[in-house]
């Protein structure tokens, strides 16, 4: 069998293909971009004719998969962590009205917040949904378990989601690949008592949803390949969640210790593997990479002291875990640590030589010293990166939208200025609906859209909508074509930018300023491949 | 047979095409793999590293446990020291010599290197003069591949095939320079090991 070597993302996108999708849903967000890069770039995808572009945000992607689902056909959504939180209304509420085509969501959480604003676990969101819960921990088993989700959706008629973590998204192994399903043919039926939430509806599809939980919790157990016991004959054993498994696995085998542990890839919790574990040993390690949300369940209101975990100490309260604080919790005699060198100094990242951005903050920095309140509020993209020095250029960086709504708060307040940098693709995500109410409000605002024509943080992707569409929509939601201008970031450029914002930022009303120059590494990447076209003509 | 590899570098410089090529080819020998990678915000500009680990037996943690890293091989010297707390007592550091500084507070070369040959006999190589020879200085990952070749479990023969899958889809040419700056790396090793030895 030919093995391939895949990124956990990638394990996913090839397990999707294979399950028979007819279509992937996303946004991208860090670590979960790459399930959706593979699929795009997937033979499978072009002779399929599959849906594989990019959607304007979490919501709407998720909620076109439901339509497809609707329609009878298979459709994967994919995200980050804090990208379900904007889906989550919709994703919620598909637990409720149910599936068609099976839908699996595969949502990459970011313990250790490498590239995200917090470390919120999104088997949160699934317990909440009350819906099926995947946590493969290794590449293999991502694509396997992929496929199995599938299964899983269609026959319960429900949503599953699929939880990945940074370590594992973005790690990379030998895959092997099974054959590929066909596509379920379209079919849609008209099924408003389960589609249309209202009241009597919604309540009777609630009870129906109740009514699947203990269904769930059986198939946790015995009939999942992702939950099993690992037995040993030590008083010590570990539930290990997900990914926390190989860590486990790791430390039994490197320090031989004598420990029976629980693999955790599935939940509900199965409830007699549970007791097995406990029947077996007196104290039981929780292990969860992420918020330590079965560990507070088992060790309950009179906190069981035979557990321990993050919440006791025996691990720490944020962060990933490894082999070594595995060990270590489980009294194992580690080395001395290794010396590391006291001369390191942290090399933070930043935005790259001859970007716009740079040319953006120069020309935002020296028009803001003119004044005693400089805030600036600002988004999530590149251009965050004007927090750090040189420029300390930004002060705010929330969630998706928040620089202009977070900015038309502050100037309902009485802040002045009240300046705000927001990214092309940031701004259509969803920033528009911020705008609407500035507009509605008059709200004396400065909104600079740093367009780079592309998503550039997480790569490059394709922004749902950049360059004149982008003034379109500032004039269709409303803004005065006279106070939408646009500037071209460049040194050269510095004195006639700083003008325009002078002038914008003096307005006692809504502005956009347009800056509009496009990323040097997405600009380059299409030099190359034009070259490398010509080169083979 | 195990062996655990951190590469390390900048952002940009190349870190996952080295570890691609490894991949690669342990793949190609019959080994089983894991690798991490570091992808979004640290990819600009900042420190990158790759947690590669192959065995001829089944890997757990797709992570490396403190002091139990074989070889940190980096293209860049400050980034060689940033994992040397992974290096197990008898580690090899194979490095690049060229300083990428584009923070404050970054420490002089001669203190970097003080601290590197506190580590036993690392290969130090001045990876940018090779490349530019090889023809690109694009090609110093390849150099410093070439350059750990001597203390990898996989041989010359499968790392050059890999080089050549990776790049292939690039042209010929781009096959050619890379393997050149690969053998150029080696063959400065081997001469470096050799003069130890002596």
């Amino acid at each position: 069998m030919k093995k391939h070597l895949l990124l956990g993302a990638e394990a996913v996108a090839a397990g999707a293909l294979d399950a028979g999708i007819s279509g992937v849903y996303a946004y991208p967000g860090t670590p979960s971009t790459e399930i959706t890069e593979y699929i795009q770039k997937s033979p499978e995808a072009a002779g399929r004719g599959m849906h594989t572009t990019w959607s304007a945000n979490e919501k709407t992607a998720f909620e076109a998969a439901l339509g497809m689902s609707y329609a009878g056909k298979r459709a994967l959504a994919a995200m980050k962590h804090v990208g379900l939180n904007v889906a989550a209304d919709a994703f919620i509420n598909s637990a409720i009205t149910g599936v068609n085509g099976g839908v699996v969501l595969a949502v990459a959480d970011d313990p250790s917040m490498h590239s995200s604003q917090n470390e919120q676990d999104s088997r949160f969101y699934g317990r909440f949904a009350m819906v099926p819960v995947i946590e493969p921990a290794s590449q293999q088993e991502l694509y396997e378990a992929t496929i199995r989700a599938f299964d899983l959706s269609e026959s319960l008629q429900l949503p599953v989601l699929l939880r990945l973590t940074t370590r594992l998204a973005h790690s990379r192994a030998g895959v092997t690949r099974a054959t590929t399903r066909s596509e379920n043919p379209l079919h849609a039926e008209y099924a408003p008592e389960r589609f249309v939430l209202m009241p009597q509806n919604a309540r009777r599809q609630y009870e129906g949803l109740l009514g699947k939980q203990k269904t769930l919790e059986r198939l946790s157990g015995g009939s999942s390949p992702l939950n099993r016991m690992i037995p040993g004959t030590g008083p010590l054993g570990v539930l290990a969640c997900g990914i926390a498994f190989n860590y486990a696995m790791e430390a039994k085998k490197t320090f031989d210790l004598d420990i029976s542990v629980l693999k955790i890839g599935q939940y509900p919790l199965p409830r007699h593997l549970v007791e097995d574990l406990f029947a077996r040993c007196e104290t039981v390690l929780v292990t969860e990479e992420g918020y330590p949300i079965h560990e507070e369940l088992l060790r309950g209101w009179f906190d069981d002291k035979n557990i321990r975990g993050r919440l006791d100490g025996a691990l720490p309260r944020t962060g990933e875990l490894s082999t070594g604080l595995l060990a270590e919790a489980l009294g194992a005699k580690l080395p001395a640590p290794a010396q590391g060198s006291g001369i390191v100094v942290n090399r933070p990242p930043e935005l790259c030589r001859g970007c716009g951005h740079r040319d953006l903050f120069e020309a935002l920095n020296r028009v803001m010293e003119g004044f005693d309140n400089h805030h600036v509020f600002s988004d999530i993209g590149c251009y965050t990166l004007g927090a750090l020095p040189p420029y300390h250029a930004i002060h705010t960086c929330v969630d998706m939208g928040a620089a202009i709504t977070m900015a038309k708060g502050a100037a309902d307040a009485g802040l002045r200025p009240a300046v705000c940098v927001i990214g092309d693709s940031t701004f259509t995500h969803s920033g528009m609906t911020g705008l609407l109410d500035a507009v509605n409000d008059r709200s004396p605002l400065t909104v600079i859209i740093a367009d780079n024509d592309t998503t550039a943080m997480t790569g490059g992707q394709d922004s749902a909508a950049t360059g004149s569409r982008l003034y379109d929509i500032c004039r269709g939601l409303g803004v005065e074509e006279s106070r939408i201008r646009t500037i071209l970031p460049l040194k050269q450029h510095l004195e006639e930018n700083m003008a325009v914002l002078r002038q914008e930022i003096a307005y006692d009303g809504l502005s956009v300023v347009l800056a509009q120059r496009e990323c040097i590494e997405t600009a380059a990447r299409k030099k190359r491949r034009a070259g490398s076209k010509s080169a083979n003509q | 047979m195990q062996q655990n590899i951190i590469v390390s570098g900048v952002g940009g410089q190349g870190i996952l095409s080295i570890a691609a090529v490894i991949d690669l080819a342990a793949l190609h020998c019959g080994l089983t793999i894991h690798q991490t990678e570091v992808h979004g915000m640290s990819q600009r500009g900042g420190a990158v590293q790759s947690h590669l680990r192959i065995s001829d037996a089944e890997i757990h943690s797709g992570l490396i446990t403190e002091g139990t890293a074989d070889i940190i091989l980096s293209v860049e010297p400050l980034e060689a020291l940033r994992y040397l707390h992974f290096l197990s007592p008898g580690g090899r550091i194979v490095t690049a010599t060229e300083t990428v500084v584009n923070m404050a507070g970054y420490p002089p070369f001669e203190l970097i290197e003080a601290e590197l040959l506190r580590t036993g006999s690392p290969v130090l190589v001045d990876a940018a003069a090779l490349a530019r020879e090889a023809g690109s200085t694009k090609t110093s990952n390849m150099v410093m591949l070439g350059a750990t070749a001597p203390f990898l479990a996989i041989d010359q023969e499968h790392l050059e095939s890999g080089i050549m899958e990776l790049f292939g889809p690039k042209g010929e040419k781009i096959v050619a320079m890379n393997i050149d700056a690969f053998r150029k790396g080696l063959a400065f090793s081997q001469q470096s090991i050799q003069q130890t030895v002596l």
